[in-house]
């Protein structure tokens, strides 16, 4: 096992060289560099000797190599660079943001989880009952629903509810607090955003479960289990749903780590200060520095959480051995 | 009284000034519901007030930068040596900020300016604020050694010398007497540094750190979140600031900044909204929401390419400029977008600039739209371009260049021109339209702070580094140079209207379509704050109050 880990682990290496390579080559094909947004971008009048300053100060004229030496290098060396658009260094711009991202992506898997596994469950064993039919509906709604549009009714719709019922409109603070120095404050934000990405990514997820479910309770296992007269309740969740898990893990583990990198546009639309956000001014600002980290990060949560799914895979099922 | 709030019988706030200039009044429109009376009120003090911003600063220093996004949250830490009036914001009447008494007048038949510096002025280290910091600003914006960026140095042109005489005096000396040299001088960008900050850490300090002499003290940045103020108790000004601090809060999309206002989230947004925003404010908020609009100093340009197949023929571009129905446009489109006002090259309103009846004489702004267009269509004809397909550079951002450029699309449909549109984000709109001249016409902006007519139209110039038509006019320049050094109004608008009507007309270098239309939908409760023609000035916040019982 360690071994396969150890294996698993050597193999991100030319991975994220793969992606280093992509990512700083691609974003240099496009027109146009930061330089000329910061100063330009307002209208005001930017001469040309101020942006030629500004490119000789963030190296944008060095020649390719070199930036790109200095890009991997940062990460033998622990200095990733500082931002072209604040000046600030690219860890402190990506810590701000990452702990808030990665609260909404747990508290948004939760509550996927929470609606898939058993709406999922709860469809397979009433198939093609009026129960499975409102569950099916109501999954391919989630599938359905952009994720702006979501947002943006739930925040209208706390606006006109708490308008209607206590005279005043109400919409969730636009300004991060930790949980650690407002639990409160820092629920009544994330809550939202989070019960319109769960929603979205449960929908997957328990159409996901429903047709796992359906082919474990096909199982002989499961027929045996029943003959030998074990309460419907056992027969479901100690023998079938555990051995439907691995699919739903599958995905759930893959929409967490589509949550870190790509809660892009439930960051605007809550004005939630976290890496969806950072990823969309990066790009915007035309930050190289920034988005080439960004985009190593993103890829780097992927291939760590492709790695730990596949050892859950072995918890789940004994059968699974890796060496 | 609420608690945190005290109020002050001495103070009442101002309602418009008495030396508002004529031409300016009306300009601005603020329409209270419910609260239609903001003058001589009684002055509340405390409170912090949060307010929305659409972008994060590049960096913390004003001298290089460009961007509302730094004016908005930084503004308020600095001073400047003379402002625009904070009491009245739309009169071209500056005021002494850290200069005593009033703005001086010029001595040496217009070429020298003294300005006696406040006593006692601290800058929020404790260090004193005197002349010799203020001369170690302006070398630092007018002279910058080589590699020190600064955005507005070639504002400075007609400065000869400018030295600090004493701790209470600095003296300006011009080559020549301009009309431009206070306007530039009262750019909101010229935050007052410390001598010793640039001497001991450097021309970059301030990128990253801030140490002003203003109203507010700065607290904390966080990074894509807010910047955060408290009160300055050592404000020079007697009693202000009125807040007891402000946070400004960074929000992006603007459904959020709208929504963050209805929620009461914040209580202003200080760039401005387009109209339908403003009537689902008014319509949902109704007496705790007051409107303020005004008249805009940025106006949307369409560029043609000089250098491109049949835009190179002024008869094509004067075709371009004739298609367009300005007043037709003003009319639909400033009830979706935040365009409205119908002009010239210059300021609308301002003494400079063309009256209705002057800009009826121009290519595009007659009367007769159907006689405009055939005549379009005629030289179109006579340039053998009557099947002209062109290429529009666009920039992907709404409001307003997206809803006009789809305007402009169908006006020059109307004389049969075909229009491809590509929208780019800013980036590459700005790579197409500044370096790789990838288009046939561009849509294009001026965006300007201080009004400053004779510095705002230098757009026009080919030889101006923002101007991306390509094209060298000897003509043009000529009537420039002569506007630049005119003595008086008189002269100085005869030659505004020869280089209007050749920039516009006659050579149809680059077309005006309509001016911008500020709208600042704000709580009620935010008071003391004045709509200025320009989303970059009266930004330092000193007096601005928060009337609690609106709360």
């Amino acid at each position: 096992m360690y071994q396969y880990i150890l294996k698993r682990v050597l193999l991100m290496i030319p991975t994220l060289i793969g992606a280093a390579v992509l990512v700083f080559f691609l974003l240099r094909l496009l027109p146009g560099d930061v330089c000329e947004v910061r100063l330009a971008g307002s209208g005001l009048y930017a001469s040309q000797e101020d942006i030629d300053i500004c490119r000789k100060n963030l190296g944008l004229d060095d020649p390719l190599h070199e930036q790109f030496i200095d890009f991997v290098g940062g990460y033998f060396t622990g200095d990733l660079g500082t931002s072209m658009w604040t000046g600030q260094p690219v860890v402190d711009e990506i810590r701000v943001r990452f702990k808030l991202t990665l609260q909404l992506a747990i508290m948004s898997t939760l509550v996927a989880v929470m609606i898939a596994v058993p709406l999922g469950i709860l469809s397979a064993i009433k198939q093609n009952t009026w129960v499975d039919y409102l569950v099916r509906a109501f999954s391919i709604v989630g599938i359905g629903i952009p994720s702006f549009w979501l947002g943006i009714m739930v925040i209208l719709g706390l606006l006109v509810v708490s308008q209607a019922l206590f005279g005043v409109g109400w919409m969730p603070p636009i300004n991060y607090v930790s949980p650690f120095d407002d639990l409160w404050g820092n629920l009544t934000q994330l809550i939202w955003p989070a019960l319109a990405t769960g929603y979205r990514y449960s929908a997957v997820a328990t159409r996901m479960t429903r047709s796992a479910m359906l082919e474990v309770l096909r199982e002989d296992y499961v027929r045996t289990a029943r003959a030998k007269g074990l309460r419907e309740r056992v027969v479901v969740n100690r023998h079938a749903f555990k051995n439907a898990l691995l699919p739903v893990v599958t995905i759930i583990a893959i929409e967490f780590a589509f949550l870190m990198g790509g809660l892009v546009v439930t960051e605007q639309v809550f004005n939630l200060n976290g890496l969806g956000k950072l990823f969309v001014d990066a790009i915007g600002n035309q930050d190289f520095a920034l988005t080439q980290h960004l985009v190593m990060l993103v890829v780097l949560i992927f291939v760590v959480t492709n790695l730990v799914v596949d050892l859950l895979y072995a918890w789940l099922d004994p059968r699974i051995r890796y060496s | 009284m609420k608690k945190g709030y005290e109020s002050d019988p001495s103070a009442k706030g101002s309602g418009l000034a008495s030396r508002t200039a004529p031409w300016l009044l009306g300009m601005a429109l603020a329409v209270g519901f419910g609260h239609l009376a903001q003058a001589q009120e009684e002055i509340q003090r405390g409170g912090v007030l949060d307010f929305v911003v659409a972008g994060e600063a590049p960096s913390k220093d004003g001298h290089k930068e460009t961007s509302y996004s730094v004016v908005h949250p930084y503004a308020p830490f600095y001073s400047l040596l003379i402002r625009v009036d904070p009491d009245n914001p739309q009169s071209t009447d500056f005021v002494c900020d850290l200069c005593v008494g009033d703005v001086p007048a010029p001595t040496n038949g217009g070429k020298t300016y003294t300005f006696e510096i406040r006593e006692g002025v601290k800058f929020h280290d404790g260090t004193p604020l005197t002349a010799h910091d203020i001369e170690a600003t302006y070398e630092k914006i007018i002279n910058p050694p080589e590699g020190v960026p600064s955005a507005r140095k070639s504002f400075f042109s007609m400065v000869e010398s400018f030295e600090a005489t004493d701790d209470t005096t600095i003296v300006f000396n011009l080559k020549f007497p301009s009309g431009a040299f206070l306007p530039s001088l009262a750019t909101p960008f010229n935050w007052i540094y410390s001598k010793k900050d640039l001497e001991e850490h450097g021309f970059a300090w301030h990128e990253k750190n801030v140490n002003g002499s203003g109203p507010f003290r700065f607290v904390q940045h966080q990074p894509g979140a807010f910047v955060d103020g408290v009160r300055n108790d050592d404000y020079f000004h007697e009693g202000q600031p009125y807040l007891d601090g402000f946070k400004a809060i960074i929000a992006k999309k603007m459904s959020v900044r709208i929504q963050a206002i209805r929620g009461n989230r914040a209580g202003i947004e200080f760039r401005g909204f387009p109209p339908k925003a403003r009537d689902d404010l008014v319509a949902a908020l109704g007496d705790k929401l007051t409107v303020q609009e005004s008249d805009w100093n940025c106006v949307l340009l369409f560029t043609p390419n000089h250098k491109r197949k049949f835009i190179e023929d002024p008869r094509v571009r004067r075709a371009l400029t004739l298609a367009v129905d300005r007043w037709g446009g003003s009319k639909y489109l400033s009830r979706i977008a935040i365009v409205k006002t119908v002009g010239g090259v210059a300021f609308p309103g301002h003494p400079l600039a063309a009256t209705r009846d002057e800009l009826e004489e121009i290519a595009g702004y007659r009367p007769d739209l159907e006689a405009s267009r055939a005549e379009a269509r005629q030289l179109l004809e006579d340039a053998g371009a009557t099947d002209l397909v062109i290429d529009l550079n666009n920039r992907d951002v709404d409001q307003p260049y997206k809803v006009v450029g789809t305007w402009l699309i169908d006006q020059w449909a109307k004389v049969g021109i075909k229009t491809e549109q590509r929208v780019r984000p800013t980036p590459q709109f700005y790579a197409a339209l500044r370096n790789s001249y990838d288009f046939d016409v561009s849509i294009d902006f001026n965006c300007q702070s201080v009004i400053n007519p004779i510095a705002d139209v230098t757009k026009f110039l080919g030889s101006s580094g923002s101007n991306y038509g390509q094209y060298d006019d000897p003509v043009l320049e000529k009537i420039y140079a002569d506007l630049e050094r005119a003595g008086d109004e008189g002269e100085q608008r005869r030659l505004m209207r020869l280089y209007e009507k050749r920039a516009l007309d006659e050579m149809a270098h680059l077309g005006v379509t309509l001016w911008w239309y500020k709208i600042n939908p704000h709580r009620s409760y935010v008071k003391g704050w004045k709509i200025a023609p320009s989303h970059y000035i009266n930004q330092q916040l000193d007096n601005v109050w928060i009337d609690p019982s609106l709360l």
